[in-house]
């Protein structure tokens, strides 16, 4: 099963289907000493090379001087929180945290309200055109930046919503709604049919089986969707530089820019707010990152 | 009245009846199916509002010549109308074969192909060995994961940045290179190093999700086939290659699919990693970006038209993508 396994534990020797016992016998999932040291060797590289950047970044968002991260030696003597305070006081963290939480979160509340019954409906039923629109909400999800970009921009500014919220909330639904509808397609999947007939046989109409039956079983599912489009939203660069101009409207991603898009880059700073940035996000993702993964594996694994 | 259920195989009682009249086949439609049209209309009308008219538009664009210099704008006070007029096909044959089409469209192409299979083949290959790795009776197994998860978890925009200090001329990376008698690369000015270093920083990002969904995967094929493959005498390699490969197929294909399509797509990493500094290590999407907002007068009509030209490579990409995955007799599982 594992491939340092194969390598390690591989017979050579001996041709398969030979009768002859081995000296010790091990049982299915046990392994030698030496594959184990290997898989435990690899595994703890690879989590350090995980664990490294982000680290680095905490590191130098220590260090007071915006050259620190040359020479990250000398920041072990003169270690301070300065940066994080300034970053909290004297700059626009809250400003930029507050447009990217509502950003976000409009673009989830409305990504999954309105994907929510067509995950349903694609999920359950089929009707002419079924296939038409299935391949139109993948081709929806493969848009690059650049093909609604300059038509959204001229549009929005047609309509004058260049740096206002709902103009981001909207161009980042043209991304959330699809992709909700695809994740809670593959959630409604698992759930059993049965249950959508037994609400039948009950005399409800399928709304009234996906609001009183599915809907409250494929919760999880829901939160993955939510989820899912939140970061999305949160973590956009493109639209967000492009589209908000006023730097008290900045998005997190676009703030964070702004320290090194001056002549004079301030990276001290930016590590801080880096820093700021990521343990909320993080420590949310570690919170659902259980529901996260079955959801994903929740279509994928079906086949 | 009687829809709802009937995704097994698509066909209902009375498919075989003698066909009724137009009127009544479109009423009987009508009654079967408009639970389905009434749910999904909420997404038809939001993507009819927002994706498929702006696409529209976009292409219209794309037929004009369109800058920052002619298009609406207000200035002050003063509100100027747009002035670009129609110019067809030009924008397309201009970027395909214009005088100066391979520094500019194809050697960006190219650069964006290699990137593509690059990233996706370190991906999932590495993705892989990590989830079986992860997949065995382990001590720690759980703390390895959520390590190894780290890098999905915080925002791409966030740990870029974590790079480019990394990255810069006497950063750690080559600080810890020189200490060791290497050669210390210019990471962020270098042509074939920033492309090196973005390809890096995007394998890092990217693993994570792919380790997970495969891990899923991994979990959900029944240990009975791996005794009945033992029992049968193959030996580690050949459970793997007979048992766990075709058992991964469905979220293989799956994630190798979003695997191209976010990479090909991808915007965040380039962008922050080099922003304007590195003209040779832009992708196409990060290139029609600079083209339409990122140098002046911006080029709306050239912007758009890459645009359009990306949608149609991936387009022409998931078509091929599945009929290759339906010949196989592999269904696409998203």
């Amino acid at each position: 099963m594992s491939t340092i396994t194969v390598k390690t534990e591989a017979p050579t020797d001996r041709p398969a289907g030979e009768r002859t016992p081995p000296v010790k016998r091990r049982g299915r999932g046990e392994r030698g000493p030496l594959a184990i040291l290997t898989s435990h060797g690899i595994l703890a590289v690879a989590s350090l090379i995980a664990l490294f950047p982000v680290a680095w970044l905490v590191f130098l968002s220590l260090g007071p001087d915006k050259d620190d991260y040359l020479r990250p030696g000398g920041i072990w003597g003169k270690m301070t929180l300065d940066n994080y305070a300034f970053v909290l006081q004297d700059t626009n963290f809250f400003h930029w945290l507050k447009s990217s939480l509502i950003v976000s979160l409009g673009t989830t509340v409305i990504g999954v309200l309105v994907a929510a019954t067509t995950g349903y409906a694609v999920s359950r039923m089929r009707f002419p055109g079924y296939k038409k629109f299935m391949w139109a909400l993948l081709v929806t999800q493969m848009f690059p930046v650049a093909v609604l970009m300059v038509p959204m921009y001229q549009i929005l500014s047609d309509l004058q919503l260049i740096d206002t919220y709902l103009g981001l909330i909207l161009v980042y639904c043209s991304t959330a709604v699809p992709y909700c509808a695809w994740l809670m397609k593959g959630y409604f999947d698992t759930i059993p049919f049965e249950i959508d007939e037994a609400g039948r046989v009950d005399g409800l109409s399928p709304f009234g089986t996906f609001a009183r039956l599915i809907l409250p079983l494929a919760k999880p599912g829901l939160a993955v969707a939510a989820f899912y489009s939140f970061i999305t939203a949160f973590g956009e660069v493109a639209f967000a530089t492009t589209f908000m101009l006023d730097d008290t409207q900045y998005t997190l991603a676009v703030g964070l820019q702004s320290f090194v898009s001056e002549h004079d880059a301030q990276r001290n700073l930016m590590a801080a707010t880096a820093v700021l940035i990521a343990i909320p996000v993080s420590a949310f993702f570690y919170l659902v990152q259980k529901n996260l993964v079955t959801g994903l594996t929740a279509g994928g694994t079906k086949g | 009245m009687t829809v709802a259920i009937d995704r097994a195989t698509g066909k209902r009682r009375g498919d075989r009846a003698p066909r009724p009249g137009p009127v009544s086949r479109l009423k009987h439609a009508y009654q079967k199916h408009w639970y389905a049209y009434a749910m999904i209309v909420p997404v038809v009308v939001v993507l009819g509002t927002i994706v498929l008219y702006p696409l529209a538009y976009g292409f219209y664009l794309t037929l004009t010549d369109a800058n920052s210099l002619n298009s609406a704008r207000t200035i002050g006070v003063n509100e100027i109308e747009a002035t670009y007029k129609f110019i067809g096909l030009d924008n397309y044959a201009d970027i395909l074969w214009g005088e100066t089409a391979y520094d500019r469209f194809w050697s960006h192409f190219i650069w964006t192909i290699v990137w593509t299979m690059a990233c996706v083949v370190l991906h999932y290959t590495i993705g892989l060995g990590l989830a079986l790795l992860l997949n065995q009776k382990l001590r720690g197994r759980t703390f390895y994961r959520l390590i190894l998860i780290l890098p999905w978890a915080v925002p791409t925009f966030v740990t870029v940045f974590g790079w480019r200090f990394m990255l810069a001329d006497s950063g750690i990376i080559n600080s810890g290179l020189e200490s060791l008698g290497l050669p210390t690369p210019l990471w962020l000015e270098d042509t074939f190093w920033q492309r090196f270093a973005a390809i890096m920083v995007n394998t890092w990002c990217g693993v994570p999700f792919m380790m997970i969904s495969l891990l899923g995967g991994l979990q959900s094929i029944d240990g009975v086939l791996y005794e009945a493959a033992e029992m049968d005498g193959a030996n580690a390699w050949q459970r793997f290659r007979h048992v766990t490969l075709p058992g991964l197929r469905s979220v293989s294909s799956t994630v190798v699919l979003l695997g191209v399509i976010w990479t090909f797509n991808q915007f965040a990493i380039i962008f922050l990693l080099f922003g304007n500094t590195a003209p040779d290590a832009q992708i196409l999407v990060t290139w029609a970006y600079q083209l339409g907002f990122g140098q002046q007068p911006r080029d709306f009509a050239q912007s758009a038209a890459y645009g359009m030209l990306l949608l149609a490579i991936l387009i022409v990409f998931t078509s091929f993508y599945r009929r290759w995955l339906n010949r196989n007799e592999q269904q696409l599982a998203i």
